[in-house]
């Protein structure tokens, strides 16, 4: 249950849809451009009534694809405007070339975006294909296990991507929680444009006082440069994302950091995961401590930049783990966030823990307090030596025949 | 009309020292347009294409107004999202200067892999000019055949050989799709009559709304031919009726620049590499269905052009 923590903070009831709806009014961008997609689409088609009633002085450019979207919200931000879009699955495929331009050419956009599966077969529901599809777009990723949070990262996403130079994209679990109601706190206008600040970029393409050329042709001589400087600014990102977070705790009152510990510090077995499921496996967490089994649980916000370092520091007493993939990478190995999880552990030295890969959820299939106890339960048969720990991915819930 | 002595006046916003080839038709578009466009603002987006990589290699720019570039297929994508960005920042008083934007895009990225966007973007109504340097096939990544490529045309994915005789479908008449969006302004030009053109970018960015302009532009490369003939053939284009200049004002159809005398369309064909197969022995009818193609769209153009309308 959300309480209010801000004093000037007013509880409403709304879809994940609508708190990114929501969010986007209050920070109010100069441009607007999107294309519909389910289960996205409610958050632009709300942003275009606040543009239809003049709530908002936005310009709302209702484009003909989402490669355009991409194309025309990339283009707003070099010109000088604070530029956003929203999108899901499909969608986010179709932008890709020019996902990896936006954050080339270091503009620093806000997209709402909304995990769904990706196509084949076709599939509305949720699941995180297709922004881990995007994972090394160059993009800023922070994920949200609820409203309140998609609500708090879309404002803290703005100061991030503009203080990095780097796009941001911020995400909700498809239907899970975009078209799920819920109790958000939300802060008076007012207090957001302040935490936000006013978008003044050192270069911009409407400066007629200093015109220039963005989007050149860079060769031998520069484009590694050019690329390793981005790579520089992602790594960076993680001191800006937690300066923002800071503030943000100083001013509304909700903390946030990287990813969240969940009874973590003593937790002798653990599971790593994104998103909404985090909700359902704090459960099952709560209920093992309560018959006194050690369980813990990791849940990442910021996938990108990976806080590598930080995440091997806090598993490394752990003596396993499970980290749960709701996207699978289809390379004969392991799933995207298993993989990022045992490169950051080996890097640090840290090779004690057992860890297991499981691949959940695609779809929007199911995934409940039932199946990840199992998980808790492979853990502990692991840990006792009951078990050997799998090679290879497990999968929950799935017919494999 | 515009004015040699006045535009001669007017600074270069495309200065030299940019790596297009000699002869290169659309260095010769880019800078006349800038210099139509007189003291105004402009900013200028480019699909990726032989304009774009000869004038912006890092860390050099020939381009001295704002010049911005992110893929092939979304230059008027590009422009639009520009010209939004343009419309919040002046109503906020972020911005003060009255600005011009200009797209320019290949046949490859206006024709084919640009359509999809240019549509989208000329639909929405946006104050931009969008200007297609046609050359008649992607040459910057070596003369592929495009949906501009007229019939017969030899190119290195639609080549002559010992069966096919270079391509054998008609090209596709895009100034007539773009007349079809209704849009209120909308032009071919040709390199070589600088009047014509500027005149013509003069007309399209006075309109408060979307405009259109397909230049035909001569490449020296594609086309195989001397490139000191550039101008000459881009003339020929206009006096074989092939590629005839004209413009569609608020709907009104107006040819330009009527040849005295048409001349028959080998003229034109003769001096080009790419057409050089045609001439063999056994390849007369295909000769034969380009004049017969060339007379019936130009009656057809002088029939709209009589009546004022799409009549």
């Amino acid at each position: 249950m959300i309480k209010t923590v801000y004093s000037k903070g007013k509880l409403v009831a709304k879809t994940g849809n609508e708190v990114m709806a929501e969010a986007m009014r209050q920070i109010e961008p100069d441009v607007v451009a999107a294309y519909p997609i389910t289960p996205a689409t409610e958050i632009v088609q709300i942003f275009s009534q606040f543009v239809a009633d003049g709530t908002v002085k936005s310009e709302y450019v209702a484009v003909e694809s989402e490669h355009s979207a991409m194309s025309a919200t990339i283009a707003a931000s070099a010109a000088g405007a604070r530029a956003m879009t929203g999108t899901s699955s499909q969608g986010l495929s179709l932008m890709w070339e020019m996902l990896y331009i936006a954050s080339g050419l270091r503009l620093p956009i806000v997209m709402a975006e909304v995990n769904r599966a990706i196509s084949a077969p076709i599939n509305i529901h949720g699941d995180q294909s297709d922004t881990m599809g995007a994972r090394d777009a160059g993009w800023i990723q922070i994920y949200s296990e609820n409203s309140q949070e998609a609500y708090d990262n879309m404002i803290q996403a703005t100061r991030i991507a503009e203080k990095a130079k780097l796009p941001t994209l911020v995400t909700t679990d498809g239907f899970i929680i975009s078209h799920c109601m819920e109790v958000v706190e939300t802060y008076p206008d007012v207090d957001v444009k302040a935490f936000i600040g006013e978008y003044k970029p050192d270069r911009y393409l409407l400066d007629t006082k200093k015109p220039y050329t963005l989007g050149s042709i860079d060769l031998q001589d520069y484009y590694f440069e050019h690329r390793y400087q981005l790579a520089q600014a992602m790594r960076d990102a993680r001191n800006i994302i937690l300066d923002v977070a800071k503030d943000f705790e100083k001013t509304f009152g909700r903390k946030y950091e990287l990813y969240e510990k969940y009874m973590l510090d003593d937790a002798e077995i653990a599971i790593v995961v994104i998103g909404s499921t985090a909700g359902t496996a704090k459960v099952v967490v709560k209920e093992l401590r309560e018959k006194g089994i050690k369980a813990g649980l990791l849940k990442i916000r910021i996938y990108r930049p990976f806080p590598a370092e930080q995440i091997a520091k806090d598993l490394a007493h752990v003596k396993a783990i499970a980290v749960m993939d709701r996207a699978d990478s289809c390379s004969g190995a392991f799933a995207p966030v298993y993989s990022d999880i045992t490169a950051s552990l080996y890097a640090a030295g840290v090779t004690n823990p057992k860890i297991v890969n499981y691949v959940y959820g695609l779809g929007g299939r199911e995934i409940n307090t039932e199946h990840i106890a199992k998980v808790y339960e492979t853990l502990s048969r692991i840990v006792s030596g009951a078990e050997k720990p799998s090679n290879m991915v497990e999968y929950i819930n799935v017919r494999k025949k | 009309m515009a004015n040699l002595k006045e535009l001669s006046k007017t600074p270069e916003r495309l200065t030299s020292g940019h790596r297009l080839c000699a002869g290169c038709g659309a260095g010769i578009v880019a800078r006349q347009a800038l210099i139509a466009a007189g003291d105004t603002p402009v900013v200028v987006t480019s699909a990726t294409g032989c304009l774009e990589v000869s004038t912006t290699i890092f860390p050099y720019t020939a381009w001295k107004t704002s010049f911005f570039h992110s893929a092939f297929e979304n230059s008027a994508a590009t422009c639009s999202g520009i010209e939004a960005a343009y419309k919040s920042l002046k109503a906020q008083g972020k911005v003060k200067d009255d600005i011009r934007f200009i797209a320019f895009g290949g046949d490859g990225g206006t024709y084919d892999i640009g359509l999809q966007s240019l549509s989208g973007a000329m639909e929405r109504g946006h104050r931009m000019l969008y200007i297609c340097y046609n050359n008649e096939a992607y040459m910057n990544t070596g003369i592929q055949r495009s949906g501009a490529t007229p019939k017969g045309a030899h190119t290195t994915t639609a080549p002559a050989g010992k069966v096919h005789q270079g391509k054998e479908q008609n090209k596709k008449d895009l100034t007539q799709i773009m007349i079809a969006h209704n849009i209120p302004y909308v032009a071919q030009a040709y390199v070589g009559n600088w009047n014509d053109f500027v005149t013509k970018v003069q007309k399209a960015l006075s309109i408060n709304g979307p405009s259109f302009i397909n230049i035909l532009t001569p490449c020296r490369l594609g086309w195989n031919y001397k490139p000191e003939d550039t101008m000459n053939l881009a003339r020929l284009a206009v006096t074989t009726c092939i590629w005839p200049a004209y413009e569609v004002d608020n709907g009104v159809y107006k040819i330009n620049v009527k040849p005295k005398e048409k001349k028959p369309i080998t003229e034109f064909l003769k001096l080009q590499g790419r057409f050089k197969h045609l001439f063999n022995t056994g390849n007369a009818h295909i000769l034969e269905a380009i004049q017969k193609d060339v007379d019936e769209k130009w009656a057809l153009l002088q029939r709209r052009a009589e009546a004022g309308c799409q009549a």
